[in-house]
């Protein structure tokens, strides 16, 4: 539907407010570890593209849910993972890029066997 | 001999002819530019009748009247220092909540009735508008002096309208009236007039009112009485503009209809601060956020619904599924602050085996399948001294800018996630209900300010928590973090503990 407005060339003006340009080289990645609702949300971060995924799981994904007894559980080489709403096996070895991730893309992945506090999803 | 006295409705009709001449000067249209672009139609202004009479003289009169009470009030809270008989030190919190996020909405009220006022070409909806947007004026004064008595003793009042315009979670409310000033009139009328004073206005008011009174705020609650005929003022207006607009043209419905499903949806969003108020803030609770949609939405908005569907309006879409919802966001919004404690502008804190009783008791399909054990593995790792934030930042909604925290329909267990490709970009949303809002509209909500990416682009003081805390002048240590340990807490505990001495 066309932009309902009273501005001449209203659209022209759009500032588009979360373009990639905006994040000085990096791009919103947004991760979430399912089943484990005490993290409330996906948690985002601005990333190199070239970052290794490995890295990305290293040095972003696992401190930042360390605090959950489940974390030390994890057996990652049986984690699933779901990039953009399609389950994949990311290369660990190639970049965010290369494991087809864009700007704002959203990374959930699920930890077999464990279904958070007491199999409470929490 | 005496000059005869007008009655109120000769001295109304006095008072306002000739308030709708047409121009001659300038077309109409250029007089009148907001009020076709919507699309809506109305061919005879005129059939909106001012249900008030209500002249400037005596509304000034009125609301002097009102204000010398209030004000006689507050002077004696203040005198007998009422600020430390309030039930409990927590209480405090909901003042700060309401303060922050509410009161900056009642000066944005304000703002778009004056703007609504200039801008509908009848004469009856102009001085209605007008006498609105005085109200919503005084209501955001009376506020701020009400609760300017908590200011000189606790933390978290003292930078509300600065803290409105740029903290993370304030952007919830502060968004959801920007995008209705944004909006044209009439959309404007539905949407604060209809939805929010209208269906969704006792959820908001009753709960903060009956929550000053249940825990001893009689200042608070002088307010709440003091802004009381002013509400059903809001409300008639409410209910006339869309009754108006409906009988005006049949191709009005769609219309609004699209208005009423989008600001109920907006309107519950912003609803959840106060859910959460009502489950988890109050000291001495009222009912539970579940008792209160039950009363005021389900059985208040569907006789309201039923009013309705005479002009072919329908019950908001996705009701059913903000009804599910009213098991599950009050538990879901204070886990958020829980572990956000250190950005927020109030104290939080883990609820105790009684308050955990309770919520079990008031949420008997849900609290302790889901809930019950999340606060019970942090209040673990509290007593482990290991007590639990979340470092990372949130993935929000482009439309309610409220962390991605709710679940799926019928599936407490799995986050709700949508998604949409605009201009070769992806948007995501927290609700099938937000997702529809921006699709209708995504060049608007395209350019939403989502705190968030806006603390990564640079735009909020630095990168690092202390910065951007510096940057919404929340004072780290005291405005933040969680009440006990807090210096609220350790004033509430001297002056209790002087009155215990007293007492002997």
């Amino acid at each position: 539907m066309a932009v309902l407005t009273l501005a001449p060339g209203y659209e022209s003006q759009i500032e588009y407010r979360d373009a990639e340009k905006n994040f000085h080289g990096n791009r919103l990645v947004y991760v979430h570890w399912e089943q484990h609702l005490a993290f409330c949300s996906a948690i985002a971060f601005p990333l190199p593209p070239a970052m290794p995924f490995g890295a990305f799981v290293e040095a972003v994904v696992k401190p930042h849910y360390a605090a959950h007894p489940d974390a030390e559980k994890i057996d990652w080489t049986q984690v699933v993972w779901m990039i953009d709403g399609e389950k994949k096996v990311p290369d660990f070895s190639k970049s965010l890029e290369e494991n087809g991730l864009r700007h704002k893309s959203l990374v959930r992945f699920w930890t077999p066997g464990l279904g958070g506090y007491k199999g409470s999803a929490s | 001999m005496t000059a005869k006295k007008l009655g109120l409705k000769q001295r109304y009709a006095h008072m306002t002819r000739g308030l709708d001449w047409e121009t001659t000067y300038q077309p109409m249209d250029k007089v009148f530019p907001y009020d076709q672009f919507e699309g809506i139609k109305i061919k005879d202004w005129s059939a909106w009748e001012d249900p008030f009479r209500l002249t400037m003289d005596a509304y000034w009169k009125f609301q002097a009247e009102k204000e010398r009470k209030l004000y006689a009030v507050l002077d004696a809270f203040a005198q007998n220092n009422g600020q430390a008989s309030v039930s409990d030190g927590r209480y405090i919190n909901t003042l700060k909540l309401f303060l922050t996020g509410v009161s900056p909405l009642e000066y944005q009220a304000h703002r778009g009735f004056a703007f609504t006022g200039r801008h509908l070409r009848g004469a009856g909806p102009r001085v209605a508008a007008q006498m609105q947007s005085l109200d919503e004026l005084r209501h955001v004064q009376t506020q701020i002096h009400t609760i300017s008595q908590y200011n000189k003793y606790f933390d978290g009042l003292s930078e509300f309208p600065h803290m409105h315009d740029r903290v993370w979670y304030l952007s919830v409310p502060k968004s959801f009236f920007d995008d209705a000033r944004a909006a044209g009139p009439f959309e404007f009328m539905i949407a604060i007039g209809f939805a929010f004073e209208y269906v969704l206005t006792n959820l908001l008011f009753v709960p903060f009112m009956s929550g000053a009174a249940y825990n001893g705020d009689m200042s608070t609650v002088t307010f709440g009485f003091s802004a009381q005929s002013d509400e059903s003022r809001h409300m008639t207006l409410g209910i006339e503009v869309i009754k108006f607009l409906l009988e005006q043209h049949p191709d009005n419905l769609p219309i609004v209809q699209k208005w009423v499903d989008k600001w109920f949806w907006r309107g519950f969003r912003v609803l959840g601060l106060v859910a959460m108020m009502m489950d988890y803030m109050l000291p001495k609770k009222v009912m539970s956020w579940k008792e209160a949609w039950e009363i005021y939405f389900t059985e208040g908005g569907g006789s309201l619904f039923q009013d309705l569907a005479r002009y072919g309006i329908k019950v908001p879409k996705y009701a059913d599924v903000a009804t599910e919802a009213a098991e599950h966001i009050s538990h879901q919004n204070w886990a958020v602050f829980y572990q956000y404690t250190h950005a927020a502008g109030f104290h939080t804190w883990m609820p105790d085996r009684e308050h955990l009783d309770w919520l079990s008791e008031k949420y008997p399909n849900t609290f302790d399948k889901y809930y019950r054990p999340r606060w019970e593995m942090w209040a673990q790792a509290e007593k482990e001294g290991k007590r639990f934030y979340n470092m990372a930042l949130p993935q929000l909604c482009q439309v309610c800018q409220i962390p991605m925290a709710y679940t799926e329909p019928g599936d407490p267990t799995t986050i709700c996630f949508r998604e949409t490709q605009f201009k070769g970009e992806t948007y995501h949303f927290c609700s099938d209900g937000c997702k529809d809002i921006f699709d209708d509209e995504p060049e608007k909500y395209a350019q939403s300010w989502l705190p968030v990416h806006q603390i990564f682009q640079g735009n909020c003081g630095g990168p690092t928590v202390p910065d951007v805390l510096n940057w919404y002048r929340m004072n780290n240590g005291a405005d933040n973090m969680d009440y006990a340990g807090s210096p609220d807490e350790k004033l509430w505990n001297e002056w209790h503990a002087k009155a215990a001495e007293a007492a002997g």
